[in-house]
């Protein structure tokens, strides 16, 4: 299959409407690793002809670290300016690979006049695996021991806790849960703007922690849903010298992978 | 009426209305600081404010995260408010002179068995919470629980959590002296069983007493129990015992946005839509604008209420990835530092009139910027409060004030801030480059 990237401005240009715009992220943008999950996230958007299109050079970063760190005048200029893009686009739906995106612009976009109905592509892959568009080949996964990482900004902060676990169970692997997951889940030490600076003088850093919670089910696979965890707990896992034993991986690119896209 | 009856009302008057008098007006003192706080809409209905305070505060929900301490604690919980109907007979026995007034007016019909069930059930109740208040003082010196052995408990805190058990432990010894004497002393006189189940039994060893020890130990346990009640009363508002009244209320203002969710500020919202948008017109604001918090009254009256209704259970904190990897981040201690601070200010204000001020504030003196620092604006400790405390908005309006009002921020987050600005990323790449992921899809 030939994979396209349908740009906003060209699709408006040729007089088309996309159905939702997939907001890729800085982190999706730019960052090698997370690069691999927008891509992931595109094929399967393609494999099931999905009328989406992206921002391109037009989105910028929502503000969320700017604003977490707490600087308000960044957030602003940054969220009016993608608050007027989307609102000048007729944007009515959102789908985001970030849990950070995906929070600031449902919940906080709001009171900047940015009304979208936002979903996160943990969300956007459970419907449409409930819807039957989405099928998943079995094989690749089976019989793999799969640990599921919770992202703050979806679990605590939004309540989403089922839709990821529920895109695991589709591969037909061993989905184990560690002890501190869903409520009680460690942050992997990157939110708030943790991710553009050191750790506070401490004992460890909190990924190292956290990785090592992940490793007490002996996975092959530690799934997450954050480009932020994907970068944090890979970290802690080459921390240990596990990096070819156990594999951090988006579950964009759980599904991805499993269909050989 | 005979003179020892009248000064027994008298002294019942005087101990009930003087600690009644003492307690509401420190009571006042905190309902005025938390109203010295912001304004906040705290956007829920009437219905969600009920359910929440029933789930939360009454129910007990979150407690139960943790089943052993949530069902020691849910002992002691329901103990304390069964035993205040005991406390309606002692009340209008005290004003009124009278002695077991209800069980005199019940007595032969049907409510006296009623009578003699709900006393049988405070009294196994107060048996259960006397062991488990000796389980709570071991958990608190001997079981080395991680959350109550941090820095921020020592000193007066720790003394607070014991002092409170010691009362708890002194309180019940009087109810059990106070129906025991009574037992005893009726069966004496009148050949007459209340039919209390334990204090009937201890009353049954006292009999071999003469009536005076009897009557004696019967009224060091009236007057011992009052006292204790009138003593909790005057001691809770100094206390993190005060949970025991505000969870309520500050259950009752659970905010019902989602955790993720940030305040807005829209003065500098308006004020940046001015910037893009030149003919914009920013709305006129009254008084001085500070972004963020320096200090605890530039934090809204719900952080304010927060602070007081902290009972310093440290689950936040047993919860916070900073503090569990060594960082001095710790949630409970921002809670008690805004107490502290509003305890300080206030006797400040009491002795040096209502102007006073020490050239301190909330951020830096109390609460040092490394603190700050470390908060990865998880909500793991939002999530564990059992009484619907945010120590994080109180984190981030901190934050607020001390990057833009103070321009403190770590070199690393100077470098996010200005990458932003100039390539709306936070890293250095190029804004042209943004879809160059594109190239390698195929």
């Amino acid at each position: 299959m030939q994979y396209k990237v349908p740009v906003m401005s060209e699709m408006v240009a040729e007089g088309k409407i996309p159905d939702v715009v997939f907001w890729i992220g800085c982190a999706g943008s730019f960052d090698q690793r997370a690069q691999r999950v927008t891509i992931a996230f595109t094929k399967i958007l393609n494999q099931l002809q999905i009328n989406f299109a992206v921002l391109g050079t037009e989105e910028a970063c929502t503000g969320d670290p700017a604003r977490r760190a707490g600087n308000e005048f960044i957030f602003q200029m940054l969220a009016q300016q993608n608050v007027a893009t989307l609102n000048n686009y007729g944007v009515k739906k959102i789908v985001c690979t970030c849990p950070h995106c995906f929070n600031i612009i449902k919940n906080e976009y709001p009171q900047l006049g940015g009304n979208y109905e936002v979903i996160h592509h943990s969300q956007y892959l459970q419907q449409l695996l409930n819807e039957g568009k989405l099928k998943v080949e079995g094989g690749v996964f089976k019989g793999k021991r799969i640990t599921y990482h919770d992202s703050c900004y979806l679990g605590r902060a939004n309540g989403i806790y089922e839709a990821p676990r529920d895109v695991i169970e589709a591969l037909d692997a061993d989905l184990v849960e560690i002890n501190k997951c869903r409520t009680t889940g460690l942050c992997c030490g990157a939110g708030g703007a943790q991710m553009w600076k050191e750790d506070e003088p401490g004992r460890k850093r909190i990924n190292e922690e956290r990785t090592e919670q992940l490793m007490e089910v002996y996975p092959d696979i530690i799934a997450v849903a954050c480009p932020y965890c994907n970068t944090m707990i890979t970290d802690g896992v080459k921390g240990k010298e596990k990096q070819d034993d156990i594999k951090v991986v988006d579950i964009a690119e759980l599904i991805s992978k499993a269909n050989s896209y | 009426m005979n003179f020892l009856t009248v000064i027994q009302i008298l002294l019942f008057i005087g101990l009930v209305g003087g600690s009644f008098f003492v307690a509401i007006r420190k009571f006042k003192e905190i309902y005025d600081n938390v109203n010295k706080g912001r304004p906040e809409h705290i956007p829920s209905t009437f219905f969600f404010r009920l359910k929440s305070m029933l789930l939360i505060a009454f129910g007990q929900k979150k407690m139960f995260k943790l089943t052993f301490p949530a069902f020691l604690h849910l002992v002691i919980y329901v103990s304390f408010v069964i035993t205040q109907i005991e406390l309606i007979e002692i009340f209008i026995d005290g004003f009124t002179g009278n002695h077991r007034i209800l069980y005199h007016a019940f007595e032969g019909n049907a409510l006296e068995k009623l009578y003699v069930f709900v006393i049988n059930f405070i009294e196994i109740l107060s048996l259960l919470t006397f062991f488990v208040t000796i389980l709570f003082i071991l958990r608190r010196t001997t079981f080395k629980v991680r959350r109550f052995q941090m820095p921020e408990l020592k000193g007066w805190p720790w003394k607070d959590a014991l002092l409170i058990l010691a009362f708890e432990l002194t309180l019940i010894i009087f109810i059990f002296m106070m129906n025991s004497g009574d037992s005893a002393l009726e069966m004496k006189e009148h050949g007459k069983d209340y039919g209390f189940l334990l204090s009937g039994l201890f009353g049954n060893m006292l009999t071999g007493l003469p009536n005076g020890a009897l009557f004696f130990i019967e009224k060091t346990g009236w007057w011992g129990h009052l006292c204790m009640v009138m003593t909790f009363l005057v001691y809770l508002p100094y206390s993190k015992h005060l949970h025991i009244l505000l969870a309520f209320p500050n259950t009752y203002f659970t905010r019902p946005e989602p955790k993720g969710e940030i305040h807005n500020m829209p003065a500098i919202m308006h004020e940046v839509t001015s910037m893009i948008d030149p003919s914009y017109k920013v709305p006129a604001t009254d008084g001085e604008i500070k972004f963020g918090a320096k200090d605890v009254y530039d934090l809204s009256w719900k952080s304010l209420l927060d602070a007081y209704s902290c009972t310093e259970c440290g689950r936040c904190t047993a919860a916070c990835p900073a503090n569990i990897t060594g960082k001095k981040l710790s949630p409970r201690k921002i809670m008690m530092d805004t107490r502290d601070r509003m305890e300080d200010l206030t006797r400040g204000r009491k002795l040096h009139g209502p102007d006073f001020t020490d050239n301190k504030s909330l951020l830096g003196d109390y609460i040092t910027k490394e603190e700050l620092r470390a908060c990865t604006t998880c909500n793991a400790c939002v999530e564990e409060c059992p009484v619907s405390i945010n120590p994080l908005t109180i984190i981030l309006e901190l934050r607020r004030n001390m990057i833009m009002e103070e321009a403190d921020s770590p070199p690393e987050w100077n470098n996010m801030f200005s990458n932003m600005e100039n390539n709306q990323a936070p890293w250095q790449f190029s804004p042209s480059d943004r879809l160059n992921w594109a190239n390698e899809m195929n």
